[in-house]
């Protein structure tokens, strides 16, 4: 067995799923007997035979997973309940092991997979995959780049086929329900249980929030996740200003990034110029807009 | 404090982590703290909050680098990405040398996130001690890779841990971050005397030392970096400054992490060793020369 078979072949061992005993389990995916697969590599000593030896790896490899998708998800895990969270989580870890050297980025393929998978969700399914948005979003937000903004007056002088991009850190989400709302809150009641444990990372903390008794009607809600001063804030759009925010996120030229906005809109033309005059203002004011992004091209400043 | 080649001469003394909750404590009372060794895969992202906050903690205090994911010891190449961002990291710290582990930890674009032992095999030297190169070329700082602890051993060994690594070292023309707590959990697992280890590692390769704390079970120890330093750690790393020379010295504390006061003292703990060998000026046993 050479580096490259014994690395791969230790890998399949260490991540195969654990026992509902949190154990390794006693037979790999081609029915062979692990006791038999970890002598293969693993030299037994006097106190641990090859298959312990081997399990306190396969034991490390799903704790730390695990806890780091709680982390990222706590949300989640208070909507459809601790014992559903736990076959979720560990589900998607085995579809979707990690790809990136950061854990940062492990729950970055949760909605794709759940919006194909919904039933581990249960009947909550609608509501989970809004909140997974909204939490995966939250995690972007966070440390994603920011670059020179447009000023107002910048902006104003741009010519009609003019594209501009958004700040990579702005998420625009259209949910069925007001889930923001609900994550906001989760998060914090987050927050204060780990102030109160205090700096120790007891992890009993997480589980805290999973009896939380959820009642969240429907309702249609156009979000923009972003940063600003360096935290993460929830703002709420209206349908015309999310359809124009994503078009322009997306390429399109101002005015069809207007037109795309308000088609369909119910809103008096009149009121329309007031609206995007607003809306503009706004923007530059918490610095949403800039250059078109060009990778590597150097085009685009960051700040920070 | 002697430096070395591999620490690009650095003279520094007894730092401790830089972890999250300790920060209101650092940025409202400032404690004099020597150095902070920061985990390079916790900044190598776009923006936001965490490359402020290191922003102004480099304003006041000295930063080191140390990476949990490169996988020195993998069997495929390097994931260019990871390497591309680490380098602009450095960029921003300046760290004068950077640390990573003699482990492997992914396989076709799979990551475990653990630090996964290598076979002590001739195969295992010379990937390793290529792959260091190619990372030490392309990223124009001194490399020092760190003994991890480990709780299985291989069949397919040739070798001692001991000789593994410097065999590696010397190929790869590489520094040593020597984890003495390190050494003390995998004698306890695999059943060897912990000051051979210490004894047989090239001294003037070392670039820096790491101490720590573990969790004892009843068939085997774990390195949870959650309890302060055992006497028997401390010997060794008794034994380490007598070999080196005075070396930069880092504290480990990752989980169930106490206030800042409590960790910083743990640490200062190190002066103990590290003063006597500084007010001597004694020679450092340091056998041979780097190659």
């Amino acid at each position: 067995m050479n580096l490259e078979q014994l690395q791969r072949a230790m890998a399949a061992a260490v991540m195969q799923p654990l026992t509902a005993d949190e154990e390794m389990q006693p037979h790999n995916a081609a029915g062979l007997a692990m006791k038999d697969v970890a002598s293969e590599f693993i030299r037994p000593n006097d106190r641990l035979t090859a298959f312990e030896r081997l399990e306190i790896y396969n034991r490390q490899y799903w704790f730390r997973l695990q806890s780091t998708f709680a982390e990222d998800f706590p949300a989640l895990r208070a909507v459809i309940g601790e014992e559903r969270f736990d076959a979720l989580a560990n589900a998607y870890l085995q579809a979707h092991p990690s790809r990136s050297f950061s854990l940062r980025n492990l729950g970055s393929k949760l909605l794709e997979w759940l919006s194909d998978n919904p039933h581990w969700a249960g009947r909550r399914a609608e509501l989970a995959i809004d909140v997974v948005r909204v939490e995966w979003a939250c995690v972007e937000a966070f440390d994603n780049a920011e670059y020179q903004p447009l000023t107002l007056s910048e902006i104003a002088v741009l010519g009609l086929d003019s594209t501009v991009s958004l700040q990579p850190h702005i998420q625009l989400l259209e949910l069925k329900y007001p889930a923001d709302s609900l994550v906001l809150e989760l998060h914090q009641r987050q927050r204060r249980e780990s102030r109160e444990a205090g700096a120790r990372s007891d992890s009993d903390v997480n589980g805290s929030s999973s009896n939380t008794r959820i009642r969240l009607r429907k309702k249609a809600t156009w979000l923009a996740i972003h940063r600003a001063d360096l935290s993460v804030y929830y703002k709420n759009l209206s349908r015309p200003e999310y359809i124009t925010l994503a078009a322009l996120r997306d390429g399109r030229s101002l005015p069809e990034a207007l037109e795309a906005g308000f088609t369909g809109s119910r809103m008096p033309a009149t009121n329309r110029v007031l609206a995007v005059r607003e809306w503009f203002t706004y923007w530059a004011e918490l610095g949403w807009i800039c250059q078109p992004l060009v990778a590597e091209s150097g085009i685009n400043s960051k700040v920070g | 404090m002697a430096g070395n080649r591999f620490n690009s001469f650095q003279n520094y003394g007894v730092g401790i982590g830089l972890r999250i909750p300790h920060y209101d404590h650092i940025f409202s009372h400032k404690p004099a703290v020597d150095w902070f060794e920061i985990i390079s895969e916790n900044y190598m992202i776009d923006g936001g909050r965490p490359l402020h906050l290191l922003d102004q903690i480099m304003e006041q205090y000295k930063v080191v680098q140390h990476g949990v994911s490169m996988y020195f010891g993998s069997a495929q190449g390097a994931d260019r990405e990871h390497l591309n961002r680490l380098k602009r990291l450095t960029k921003r710290t300046h760290t004068p040398w950077l640390s990573d582990h003699l482990c492997w930890g992914s396989i076709d674009g799979t990551y475990s996130h653990d630090l996964l032992p290598l076979p002590y095999t001739w195969e295992a030297v010379e990937k390793t001690a290529t792959r260091i190169r190619e990372v030490q070329d392309f990223l124009e700082i001194p490399i020092a890779v760190e003994n991890v602890s480990s709780y299985a051993e291989f069949t397919s060994s040739e070798m001692t841990e001991w000789e593994f690594l410097n065999e590696v070292v010397e190929r790869a023309d590489c520094g040593i971050l020597l984890d003495v707590n390190n050494i003390y959990v995998s004698s306890v697992n695999h059943d060897f005397a912990p000051m051979d280890y210490v004894n047989a590692v090239p001294a003037e390769r070392v670039a820096q030392i790491h101490i720590a704390g573990h969790t004892r079970y009843e068939k085997y120890i774990l390195d949870t970096h959650d309890h302060p330093v055992i006497e028997p750690v401390w010997e060794l790393y008794a034994r380490a400054i007598e070999r080196c020379g005075p070396t930069p010295t880092l504290l480990e504390w990752d989980d169930r992490i106490p206030a800042f006061e409590e960790v910083h003292a743990e640490a200062r703990k190190a002066e103990k060793y590290l003063q006597p060998a500084l007010s001597q000026q004694a020679e450092p046993e340091l056998t041979g020369a780097a190659k």
